[in-house]
């Protein structure tokens, strides 16, 4: 930050100048240090000062998985119907539409069938910035049918949370999809095909309560937080300040919650070795 | 009865009213038969137009009345034995969260369901019936024994919702509601949910997967609480009332959405005003979800459960 302290005393920058600096550059929101924007990209959107692993869309997700040019999105057309035509401050429906116009998307999860290291597999992305990536039907349909698509196809289903839960908008219906999902899950136990659960952060209530932690194998990405209750309705409950590292991967890891930590740039490599494993061909 | 909602008040009113005259006629030998007939038919009329009008705040409130019956109400009210099971076998006994084996109409049953307390001391000890995993543990692990010797399972709702804690969330609350939703919906032997009171989110849903789904009248069932609704959604905590209409949380909104298979009744004024009527209205309806049940082939009875799950939806399509 020292280049900036120096320009205090001659302000030479236009506002021009820093709209360019701030598409050059980024914040760490972990270490707050100012990072050559390139740079994170290339490291897989992770932080090469501190580690920190940026919560990223569900396309970049998909990008850093997948093999190029292997993804095929399956029900990209499926519509929330804003079945109780809700509104609170503002109308469900406009929010459904920010979300679109955040993520070119027309729910919270992106679906279909991948091949990672040649491997097929089913892929399940949520994308945070629609609706903090919350479940409601279509999203709950989504991730059904395309755990019915590993079923047919007998490969792995593979789920990338980032959720804040169930989707309120959408009452009953939303928190009936974490039943309708676990159910479905246990239809993949019944046919032997595995499911690997990724939780990224931050990935809490519903989504967590239902087949988030239902993976034959659940990674985490380090640090990131999960939980079923929030941090703050914790906090309001008991009273007190949560210990440092509260529900972070880390703490979820030692209270025996989660398989591994696997860091992003590694993620790829472990999801293609656990496929092989559990395909268990000869060679 | 000092313990009532804003809109008993009338009610209550006119009731304590009758009674005076009935006590004054007794005592005085005077005649008041007239007027107390008609405040009798007043009192009928009055009650008809309060509780078959009901906001869904309302239902709220007399969802979690703390006088209506809870699930070890029912279960004395219900049942002609009941030995309770305690632990989860892992860590410890939650007693937000109970159940054991029972006696219903000469057949054996495994019967559990969330507990509130009716005064401070019983709600600390049961935690306002919100329980910690090894409540939802403890749950299922009675729906395994009932799995294992063949006898149905009836499950009662009736919380605020999961406890939100450091513990709970250490030992993994929601990996326990998890699990419990994943193995009910493929439990091999028939369950009845009755939602008697408070359905309170994930905490609720976690032993509320069956095959036959009850909802008393005036009690409700939701994604999250009108409270925490109208403080995340509004940003403030005084539009409850308003959330709880936006939600759609009532027995008929259950029935609407195909959560619920049947509405039971409630007496006039709220199943607290008559335990036992409350318990024998629901007598009904669990004697015919059970017989119905067990004449269904244990496969046919899962697909069916799972393909229950499985329809609740709602989305649309645009290219
Ligand atoms: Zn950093």
């Amino acid at each position: 930050m020292e280049w900036f302290k120096k320009k205090k005393i001659k302000p030479s920058f236009s506002p021009r100048k820093v709209m360019v600096a701030e598409g050059m550059w980024e914040k760490c929101q972990n270490c707050k240090e100012i990072v050559y924007k390139k740079e994170i990209d290339k490291n897989f959107r992770v932080c090469p000062k501190c580690n920190y692993h940026f919560r990223i869309s569900a396309d970049e997700r998909v990008r850093i998985v997948a093999d190029e040019g292997s993804f095929q999105e399956a029900d990209a057309d499926l519509v929330s119907t804003d079945p109780l035509h809700f509104k609170d401050s503002r109308k469900y429906r406009d929010r459904l539409k920010e979300g679109e116009n955040l993520t070119g998307r027309r729910d919270a999860l992106v679906s279909g069938e991948a091949r990672i290291e040649g491997l097929p597999a089913i892929l399940a992305v949520f994308d945070f910035r629609f609706m903090g990536g919350s479940m409601g039907s279509v999203v709950g349909e989504k991730i059904v049918r395309g755990i019915e698509k590993s079923l047919a196809l007998k490969v792995p289903f593979i789920s990338f949370s980032s959720s804040g839960g169930a989707r309120m908008q959408e009452g009953i219906i939303s928190l009936m999809q974490m039943a309708k999902t676990s159910a479905a899950v246990s239809k993949l136990g019944e046919a032997g095909v595995p499911f690997f659960s990724v939780l990224t952060d931050p990935t809490f209530g519903g989504v967590t309560a239902s087949f988030a932690m239902l993976g034959d194998i659940i990674i985490a990405e380090p640090k990131a937080l999960i939980g079923f209750a929030g941090p703050r309705v914790i906090e309001q409950t008991i009273r007190e300040k949560l210990p440092d590292g509260f529900q972070r991967a880390e703490f979820l890891l030692e209270k025996g919650m989660v398989d591994m930590i696997v860091e992003r740039r590694d993620m790829k490599k472990t999801l293609a070795g656990l496929i092989r494993f559990f395909r268990n061909e000869h060679g | 009865m000092s313990n009532y909602l804003d809109f008993e008040k009338p009610i209550i009113e006119l009731e304590t009213k009758i009674e005076e005259l009935n006590q004054r006629a007794s005592r005085d030998g005077n005649d008041f038969s007239d007027e107390i007939r008609r405040l009798q038919k007043k009192l009928g009329h009055l009650q008809k137009s309060t509780f078959s009008n009901l906001t869904p705040w309302q239902k709220t409130l007399l969802a979690r009345h703390a006088q209506r019956p809870y699930t070890l109400d029912y279960i004395a009210l219900l049942m002609d034995e009941f030995h309770e099971l305690h632990g989860d076998r892992v860590f410890g006994d939650n007693l937000a969260l109970v159940g054991g084996l029972a006696r219903f109409q000469g057949e054996s049953v495994v019967v559990m369901g969330h507990q509130k307390g009716r005064n401070t001391r019983e709600n600390i000890e049961r935690n306002f019936g919100m329980p910690a995993p090894e409540g939802y543990r403890k749950a299922l692990r009675l729906m395994k024994m009932a799995e294992k010797f063949g006898v149905p399972v009836i499950t009662f709702i009736d919380t605020p919702g999961a406890h939100p804690g450091l513990g709970a969330e250490e030992r993994g609350q929601g990996e326990a509601i998890a699990r419990n939703l994943h193995d009910m919906s493929r439990l091999r032997v028939p369950i009845v949910v009755v939602v008697s009171g408070e359905g309170g989110s994930g905490g609720a849903l976690a032993i509320g997967v069956g095959d036959r789904v009850l909802v008393l009248e005036h009690a409700v069932y939701s994604v999250i609480s009108p409270e925490s609704c109208s403080s995340i959604l509004w940003r403030e905590t005084s539009r409850a009332e308003e959330a709880a209409k936006a939600l759609k949380i009532t027995a008929q909104d259950m029935s609407d959405v195909g959560v619920a298979d049947r509405i039971v009744p409630e007496p006039v004024g709220g199943a607290h005003r008559n335990h036992k009527e409350a318990a024998e209205n629901l007598r009904q309806a669990l004697v015919e979800a059970l017989a119905e049940l067990k004449s269904i082939p244990v496969k046919e009875l899962v697909e069916s459960r799972f393909q229950r799950l499985r329809s609740i939806a709602s989305y649309g399509s645009t290219p």
